[in-house]
């Protein structure tokens, strides 16, 4: 039994859950602004998804084109995200991308450099100027690594491989957390007025999908759980390329800068086929041939970007119609060729990851062959609402910043706009939570009566005796959600996937695990399962809700874009019973004439 | 183990920096906390071929060389003027005259070899070189034998104790090295007029051959590589030694194949001299 | 055209264990942490494992291969015979917290010893200027994913646990490396190269080079160059006079 009174307990300012950019981006923050803050996180320190992301993060610095402005990335961010973003969270990131770059090398990061010895910028989807920052193909990892060693620098308290399974509150407010050790199985309770998620996504519910077994949707379920909405959640992002062959590491990302850096499309015919799904809204700044697209690569100004950089779902939903249409590769796939494009000295030096992945996991040589690619899921665009300038969530000390918020990226994400999203509100998170927590006069107190109930719903699993283990039920899920509420979904499937999430639900509350409590990943892994359940519903629910077809959210019962979902927010909450969750619509957010007028010029 | 979640007994576990392992402790894979694993290793390769044929190849090398070392004769060949590395530069009264190219200075006793100025930084060199250096270390020190095999040694201070912290004098032999080898240049080229004037032979090849080698030895050394440029923080402000260090740090890859290879080049030249000298067969003519 | 496996895992914590023999059935194109989530799925379900991204990126698979220490995400199952047996423990330098889990904490111990850095004040026009040719080298160290499969075949601390106090291992000299090579940072690390992380204790045997998933080349690019820095600061009189007189610093 768990008793509260020897608990192990901490004090802090802000707690930070998650220990990915945004996690840490908002520890600094914190600690800059003051305040005692610590950092908890399921994996060690430094392997956080964040080191996933590949192509770079992007902020309109104008070091390789001039013309680019904060404006600009606006717009094009706007755009992407089919105009359902939040308008000020857009605003805020295009604005201030800049600032937290240039800070990154403060602290040590070593960005790959223009001739004038300027961070040195990538072209990208979706974005009109090359504007990634990056090194190499491996900008993620140069990111946590500088975040990491800062925060180490700076002397803040990490927990790691410590998991939190609920979030403490006293009136309404925050009040703490309580989780366990994932090492020893102990529990221990933290007491802070603010608590920052920074937990990322969801993408453990796929099947197929980029994202690792952390990303169970912890920080969306918690925040569910305390009270705050999830917004768009109908919106998840099937990256165009991922891995397909062979089969162990089916979905492993291969990044958008293979098309950045002049990668093709190709189907089983040899056809660049991505000219034949050039949408309206698209067209004007589009080429339509392919001597067009190829001549964009050294003269911008001249010329219309190629098909192959429209924005991520477009180029998903292409691959995803040619593989059925039978013009797939034979792993069932399309052919994404560098190979032809480029020498093979330039495509190790761009992309050595990259080559180095194919080299080590498929045996195959992207310097002299294509590359089978197709769709994996890859990032969710909702996530907790809230307000944009503090990342404070409708409850009161509950902050979110990174992939766990929702309202960005409308829906659908820009690549690269990602890794500034992190360092943009995590910092801003991290300030403003540190600011509530010092301003405070009274802390709210956790109750041991919290503690305790928390207790006995972590070691259920154990007390139960006879039920089948967690990871039949987990790949269940991912086939439910792959399969009926995926990357094209209509009603009659959703309708299906929520009688099954029922079901799955059932057997989850049935679950019992083998052995005892230190370092048992069966354990960790049915108390991430509810979680993960939660989220599903969420997604499945809202996505049943929007009768139309925008960004992350294609419906081939309703294939078309319609204006009267434009300014609709779908907000995902829990009812008291708190076992179901219900949808609820909201107006989005109208933006000021100032930056509408973006929109009207050309 | 019971499956009602029974919680762990608190580890007290050594975070590392605290780490001790006093004498009644084994060390290394068996220390207290690591996993009983039992073997001390679990590899099944045969590791130990490369260590077996390093003390075969330098043992065998080393004996060669200096039985030639002291032989004191058979090390020029006074038609051609080809004169053996192993005696460059000729410096005893013991030397012959004309193989004597920067004069004559050291008393003639058969225990100073006859290059007592060249040789002992050339060996020193080697004995220093950061190759060399992991060689011995691996197959005659067995510290440690290969990866993830043990070394077996009761304690380690690696190179902060005399005699090995010497090996931080690497640089100093290098620097001498590097003025022995413009010497051997130096011979080689002399070499090209014998007796009768001008001629090509193959014993001008094999020695033209071995400076070559001998060059790529030394220059690729990691010493060689932080002089001309590494020691500097930004390379772009010095342009010149930016375009030095990429050129020394492309040798440098290959600094292991030239330590072999011109182990091997140093044996063949003094070979072919002595056999020539010893008048066991003739120098191949080309011309002249 | 898969097959069954035969598998070797060592099972247990600190208090003792077994090499535990499964067998496991694998698909074409798996690596080993495949066939270690099988086992877990499907007869193990406490196995401990430690991973993240099963892409070779994160550096949490870390363990001991046939009894070398590799990246479980990594190895292609490809690599064995069919009918041999994997093997498959956890890295043998640090303690083991249970199966496969190792704790590395040693690492992190370390981390917080090395000096912070401290770059030069931006230009005027709120920039840092730097060439591609001077973050190259630093570049090459921060592919890093800290898997710390260099530290945990260094044999100065796997062989000799009482030199763990002394010793930092190759992962922070890359560290110490890249201060000492980057454009912008003010500092000298070499004192502190050689007393608090013990560079003087390597003698250059290049397993961390060899065990490095990421290729970097630990030993020739970072080691040496860190210990010839420390022969300029410590063991060389010409330079030590050259700085005297030139009133040069080794870092123009």
């Amino acid at each position: 039994m768990t008793d509260p009174s020897t608990i192990e307990r901490h004090q802090y300012d802000v707690l930070v859950v998650g220990a990915g950019g945004a996690g840490l981006r908002a520890a600094i923050a914190a600690r800059d602004a003051g305040a005692r803050v610590a950092v908890v996180c399921k994996s060690l320190l430094g392997k956080a998804h964040t080191v996933m992301a590949e192509g770079g993060a992007a902020a309109a610095m104008g070091n390789v084109y001039s013309e680019d402005s904060w404006q600009v990335h606006f717009r094009d961010t706007m755009r992407g995200g089919k105009m359902l973003n939040h308008w000020r969270m857009a605003q805020l990131h295009a604005q201030e991308a800049p600032d937290r770059i240039h800070e990154l090398e403060e602290w040590g990061a070593l960005f790959d450099r223009t001739p004038d010895g300027l961070i040195s910028q990538r072209d990208f989807g979706g974005h009109r100027y090359a504007r990634l920052a990056h090194v190499g193909d491996r900008t993620g990892l140069e990111l946590i690594r500088t975040l990491q060693q800062r925060t180490v620098a700076l002397g803040i308290d990490v927990y790691m491989e410590c998991t939190i399974t609920e979030l403490l509150q006293n009136g309404g407010r925050i009040a703490g957390a309580f989780g366990y050790w994932r090492e020893s199985g102990r529990f221990i309770a933290f007491e802070a007025p603010s608590v920052v998620l920074a937990t990322g996504g969801i993408g453990k519910s796929y099947k197929v999908t980029s994202n690792s077994w952390e990303y169970t949707g912890d920080g969306h379920a918690l925040a569910l759980k305390a009270g705050a909405s999830l917004v768009n959640m109908e919106f998840v992002q099937f990256h165009p390329t991922g891995m397909v062959w062979p089969p162990s590491v089916k979905g492993i990302l291969v990044t958008e800068s293979v098309r950045g850096d002049g990668g093709v499309l190709r189907n089983s015919e040899g056809k660049r086929f991505m000219f034949d799904y050039i949408p309206e809204f698209f067209k004007a700044e589009t080429a339509d041939s392919e001597e067009e697209a190829d001549r964009w690569y050294t003269d911008k100004t001249n010329n219309r970007r190629p098909p192959e950089l429209l924005p991520r779902d477009e180029v998903a939903r292409a691959i995803n119609a040619e593989v059925k249409a039978g013009r797939g590769s034979p792993h069932g796939g399309v052919f994404l060729d560098i190979a032809s494009r480029h020498p093979a000295e330039y495509i190790q030096r761009r992309l050595p990851s990259m080559y180095h992945q194919f080299k080590e996991l498929a045996d195959v040589d992207i310097t002299a062959e294509p590359m089978e690619v197709g769709p994996t899921c890859h990032y969710v665009m909702g996530g907790v609402a809230v307000e944009p300038d503090t990342a404070e969530s409708s409850v009161s000390g509950l902050y979110a910043a990174g992939e766990v918020a929702g309202g960005m990226h409308g829906a659908n994400r820009l690549g690269g706009n990602s890794l500034s999203d992190l360092l943009v509100f995590g910092r801003r998170a991290g300030a403003a939570a540190a600011e509530a927590a010092t301003a405070m006069e009274q802390r709210p107190a956790i109750s041991d009566d919290d503690i305790r109930a928390a207790g006995e719903a972590a070691l259920a699993p154990f007390e139960r005796e006879g039920g089948e283990n967690a990871y039949a039920v987990q790949q269940d899920l991912q086939d439910v959600m792959h399969n009926l509420v995926g990357i094209i979904r209509n009603a009659d499937e959703m309708q299906k996937a929520l009688e099954e999430l029922v079901r799955l639900r059932g057997r989850t509350a049935q679950l019992s695990v083998e052995g005892h409590r230190q370092y048992n990943p069966g354990w960790h892994l049915a108390l991430d399962l509810s979680n993960m359940l939660l989220v599903s519903e969420c997604i499945a629910k809202a996505a049943l809700e929007r009768t139309e077809s925008r960004g992350g959210h294609t419906r081939d019962d309703f294939p078309a874009t319609d204006d009267s979902w434009a300014t609709v927010n779908l907000h995902c909450v829990l009812d008291e019973t708190g076992e179901a969750v219900s949808i609820r619509r909201e107006a989005l957010p109208t933006m000021p004439d100032d930056l509408q007028e973006l929109f009207e010029q050309k | 183990m019971t499956s009602t979640g029974t919680e762990a007994s608190e580890p007290e576990r050594p975070t590392g920096t605290a780490a001790t392992a006093t004498a009644t402790h084994p060390g290394g894979v068996d220390a207290p906390h690591r996993a009983r694993i039992g073997l001390r290793t679990l590899r099944k390769d045969r590791y130990w071929v490369v260590p077996t044929f390093t003390v075969i190849g330098l043992s065998a090398w080393v004996i060669y060389a200096t039985v030639r070392v002291f032989l004191q004769n058979n090390y020029w060949v006074a038609e051609h003027h080809y004169l053996t590395p192993f005696y460059s530069p000729c410096v005893s009264n013991g030397c012959i005259p004309e193989s004597a190219h920067f004069g004559r200075v050291l008393v003639d006793n058969p225990i100073i070899p006859y290059a007592a100025f060249s040789l002992p930084f050339l060996l020193l060199f080697r004995l220093t070189c950061y190759y060399y250096r992991k060689a011995y270390y691996r197959s005659f020190w067995l510290s440690p034998p290969a990866c993830a095999v043990p070394d077996r040694h009761k304690s380690y201070t690696g190179e902060t104790k005399f005699p090995l912290i010497l090996q931080n004098s690497h640089r100093y032999f290098f620097y001498a090295a590097f003025i022995i080898t413009l010497i051997n240049t130096y011979d080689a080229i002399l070499a090209f007029s014998g007796e009768d004037g001008f001629g090509i032979g193959l014993g001008n090849l094999i020695l033209i051959g071995n400076v070559v080698m001998l060059w790529g030895y030394t220059l690729s050394c990691h010493s060689c590589r932080h002089v001309t440029g590494g020691r500097l923080r930004n390379f772009s402000k010095n342009p010149i030694r930016y375009r030095w260090w990429t050129f020394v740090s492309r040798l440098n890859t290959r600094h292991m194949q030239y330590a072999w290879i011109t182990l091997g080049t140093l044996a063949l030249t003094d070979f072919y001299i002595m056999a020539l000298a010893a008048g066991w067969f003739d120098d191949l003519r080309f011309i002249n | 055209m898969g097959y069954d496996l035969k598998m070797r895992v060592w099972r247990g914590d600190e208090s003792g264990g077994d090499l535990a023999d499964y067998v496991v059935p694998v698909e074409e194109g798996e690596v080993v942490l495949d066939a270690l989530h099988r086992l877990q799925a499907t007869q193990a379900g406490d196995l401990a494992v430690r991973w993240n991204c099963k892409a070779g990126k994160c550096g949490s698979c870390s363990a001991e291969i046939n009894g070398k220490p590799r990246l479980t995400c990594m190895t292609r199952l490809s690599i064995f015979d069919p009918d041999e047996t994997v093997t498959v423990t956890p890295l043998r330098t640090f303690p083991v917290i249970r199966d496969l889990v190792t704790d590395v904490s040693y690492n992190y111990e370390k981390a917080k010893q090395v000096p912070a850095f401290a770059p030069e004040p931006r230009r005027p026009d709120g920039t840092y200027r730097m060439q591609q040719e001077d973050v190259e080298r630093g570049q090459e160290f921060r592919k890093c994913i800290e898997c710390y499969l260099c530290q945990t075949v260094c044999h100065v601390v796997r062989d000799h646990d009482d030199n763990k106090r002394a010793f930092s291992g190759p992962r922070f000299f890359l560290r110490y490396a890249e201060l000492e090579m980057h454009p912008l940072d003010t500092n000298d690390h070499r004192e502190a190269a050689r007393d608090e992380a013990g560079v003087g204790l390597c003698n250059i045997t290049k397993c961390c080079t060899e065990v490095c998933p990421e290729g970097i080349k630990i030993t020739d690019n970072a080691i040496i160059p860190v210990k010839e820095r420390v022969v300029d600061r410590r063991y060389d009189p010409l330079v030590w006079l050259g700085s005297k007189i030139f009133r040069r610093s080794s870092t123009d």
